[in-house]
């Protein structure tokens, strides 16, 4: 009888011991396809570990603001965040996020691409663990491009895809040989228009944080791709972010679209695209001055400073940013179908190598380095941004005046004008000048 | 021939008013049809009014993804709490101001007012240092609270309105025959105000609903209601339409459904006093 009650005893001990060490985790995300797919197969991370996952799933905006205000507060109401490039570095610097300096060995930190890991460190120290990363890259139709009798190079020119634009075009068919971001916001088309400037050879801030937008390379930027848009872009260009294009491109309505990687899976995939068997894809332009126009960016995984789950935080994002997530993924929903960008393995297999766009992801991503983004020297890090707490601020009103003038509400001398002045008093404002 | 143009005049006035109806809806009508299309015919170019396969594939993949009755239960909760807790405070204070005027009266409903014209976003850190330090961070009753007191000075307002129209000498004569304070709010006035009461608590109810700066701010996952279910199928970064308008359907379903059945009540009490 004894014997029995002590194995009953320690049963439910070993139970409640279990039980504690089980805790439930909050995680703040974004509402994109990866991160829903992920949420799918958080049952998975409860079984092998007990820990139970709370989503809160927000809108882009909405979620940076509601992540920076608890964040900012020690507010405690998430256990891991899902942020960005650009706030990556500035949060580690602040110490708000926990460091990521000691991951397991079978996680094998040293897989993940190393573009990817310098984004996302302060002083070489790993803040986030991406779950998945990208670039942007061109791409187009393969049988407008053959119609226009032309070949699309594998890292062409602004002037090729100017004329290639050009050529393709046909209005009455309403068809546009281009389409760009042209929306007012600094993740919409401020962040084409400042990795597009790299490649002119424009910067953001000179080394004393100078505003730069009364440079020639400036004035070249803004002109080209005016010109280029008001010739061969979409009516009403101006206002036309990720979503709009990607609708237009979809409708067979684009010879051309640069933008981030993540949506080649979109424009291929036959269930939403009219176009998907005839898309081919080409490196983001240059000028010839050594720096092309991609961008590159991370949505990755932090666990706040403060929060009492440090560890079940840190289980799961070894988890979600695993080898072993990818695998789960593509034996499920196939190779096409995994968070990309992220790790180097990844674009070692030969079963992801045949997805078609996954070679010009890497290559993109490769090709991009925030630490050197452009062709003058900057003091800043960031290749569609400078990750200074003050640039989303001074970079949504610098490209509002930039929409205006693609709108025709002003000339681009004075959207460039106005940009100058703000950015300088902003930053003087803000004491770097 | 007068009948003639009265009826004419009836007729384009209704057309008029159907119109503008229509109108206004339109945005409603068109979320909902497009709840029911495929996100490639949600984005099509020319748009696809009703002829298209008609589909609950986003009804049922928005299901799968999100627990939709926690959220609803929040909606009801706060948006019901706070309306509730808002006419409680209101009443005595509009009953005071409407037939005990002192001199400071006016300048306090002013005043009250005057709140509503400060930005959210301007307290939104003093606010959340607060839920911090009360704990109440992710929590119902911060939110009832918060909703409360946000749309108390247009509670106060719209009962001041309604009592102003509301004889005083039926009060005097209730006193006269020994009613005491309490009486006479709660027996005399009150049954009077129904009307009144009634529209300004079916009106706070659905500016409680809607509220989207302080439900969003302050929420996680545990009081999240549903402009927080809405929130989560936005994207910038993916064609998310048809589902985004299966969420906003669901998410204001109820509140078309209470509007409608209460309709009668709320356009008499709006328009009450108007045409004394």
């Amino acid at each position: 009888m004894f014997c029995k009650n002590s194995v009953y005893a320690a049963t439910a001990l070993s139970l409640m011991a279990g039980g504690a060490f089980a805790e439930t985790i909050t995680i703040a995300t974004v509402n994109n396809g990866d991160m829903i797919r992920m949420q799918g197969y958080t049952d998975k991370f409860t079984e092998e570990t007990g820990h139970e996952v709370e989503w809160v799933t927000l809108e882009e905006n909405v979620l940076r603001q509601r992540v920076t205000t608890d964040i900012s507060t020690k507010g405690g109401s998430f256990d891991i965040m899902t942020i960005g490039m650009y706030e990556t570095p500035i949060w580690g610097a602040n110490g708000w996020l926990v460091p990521l300096d000691d991951l397991s060995e079978e996680y094998d930190v040293e897989d993940i691409l190393p573009a990817m890991r310098d984004g996302l460190s302060h002083d070489g120290t790993l803040y986030a663990a991406p779950f998945y990363g990208e670039s942007s890259m061109i791409m187009y139709r393969k049988d407008l491009m053959e119609k226009a009798g032309m070949e699309m190079p594998k890292d062409p020119t602004w002037e090729f895809i100017r004329e290639a634009a050009a050529a393709m075009t046909d209005r009455e068919n309403d068809i546009n040989g281009i389409c760009l971001r042209g929306k007012a916001g600094w993740g919409e088309g401020g962040a084409l228009i400042t990795a597009m400037s790299n490649s002119f050879g424009a910067r953001w801030f000179d080394e004393d944080w100078n505003a730069q937008f009364d440079s020639e390379a400036w004035a070249d930027t803004l002109n080209f791709y005016k010109g280029m848009m008001d010739e061969s872009g979409p009516s009403g260009y101006a206002s036309n972010g990720f979503n709009e294009n990607l609708s237009l491109f979809q409708q067979g309505k684009c010879g051309m679209w640069i933008d981030a990687t993540v949506a080649a899976s979109f424009v291929t995939n036959p269930e939403d695209s009219t176009v998907a068997d005839q898309v081919g894809f080409a490196l983001a332009p240059d000028n010839g001055l050594g720096k092309r126009s991609n961008w590159l960016w991370a949505w990755a995984l932090a666990i706040p400073a403060g929060t009492q789950k440090e560890d079940a935080a840190r289980e799961f994002i070894e988890w979600a940013t695993s080898k072993e997530y990818i695998q789960l993924v593509a034996e499920n929903e196939g190779w096409a179908n995994v968070p990309p960008g992220a790790r180097k393995s990844l674009y070692e297999n030969p079963d992801y190598q045949e997805v078609p766009f996954a070679q010009m992801t890497l290559d993109s991503i490769l090709s991009a380095d925030p630490q050197n983004s452009t062709v003058e020297p900057t003091p800043y890090v960031g290749v569609q941004f400078a990750a200074i707490p003050e640039f989303a601020g001074i970079a949504t009103d610098v490209s509002q005046e930039f929409s205006a003038a693609y709108a025709g509400q002003q000339t681009v001398e004075e959207a460039l004008e106005k940009a100058q002045d703000l950015t300088n008093d902003a930053m003087e404002a803000a004491g770097y000048r | 021939m007068a009948r003639a143009v009265t009826q004419q005049r009836k007729i384009a006035n209704t057309a008029l008013a159907w119109g503008i109806g229509f109108l206004i809806f339109f945005p409603i009508l068109w979320t909902i049809l497009t709840s029911f299309k495929t996100e490639a015919q949600a984005i099509a170019d020319p748009p696809i009014f009703l002829g298209f396969d008609w589909t609950l594939a986003n009804y049922e993949a928005v299901l799968e993804r999100s627990n939709y009755g926690r959220f609803l239960w929040n909606s009801i909760v706060i948006a019901g709490g706070s309306t509730i807790l808002g006419i409680l405070i209101a009443v005595p204070a509009a009953w005071s101001m409407a037939f005990v005027p002192g001199k400071r009266t006016k300048d306090i409903l002013l005043w009250m007012l005057s709140t509503k014209m400060l930005p959210a976003v301007g307290v939104l850190y003093p606010i959340y240092l607060l839920c911090i330090q009360f704990g109440v961070l992710d929590s119902k009753i911060a939110l009832v609270i918060i909703l409360m007191l946000i749309n108390l000075p247009i509670i106060v307002w719209m009962l001041y309105t309604y009592f102003r129209e509301i004889p005083g000498e039926i009060l005097e004569a209730a006193r006269m025959d020994g009613a005491s304070l309490r009486e006479e709010v709660l027996y005399v006035l009150t049954p009077m105000a129904i009307p009144g009461i009634a529209s300004t608590l079916l009106l706070n109810f659905i500016l409680a609903w809607n509220e989207a700066f302080w439900t969003l701010n302050l929420t996680a996952a545990k009081a999240a209601p549903l402009t927080a279910f809405i929130a989560s199928y936005s994207s910038p970064e993916g064609l998310f339409y048809a589902k985004l308008s299966a969420a906003s359907t669901m998410a204001i379903a109820p509140i078309l459904i209470l509007g409608w059945f209460s309709q009668k009540q709320l356009v008499s009490g709006l328009t009450f006093g108007a045409v004394k």
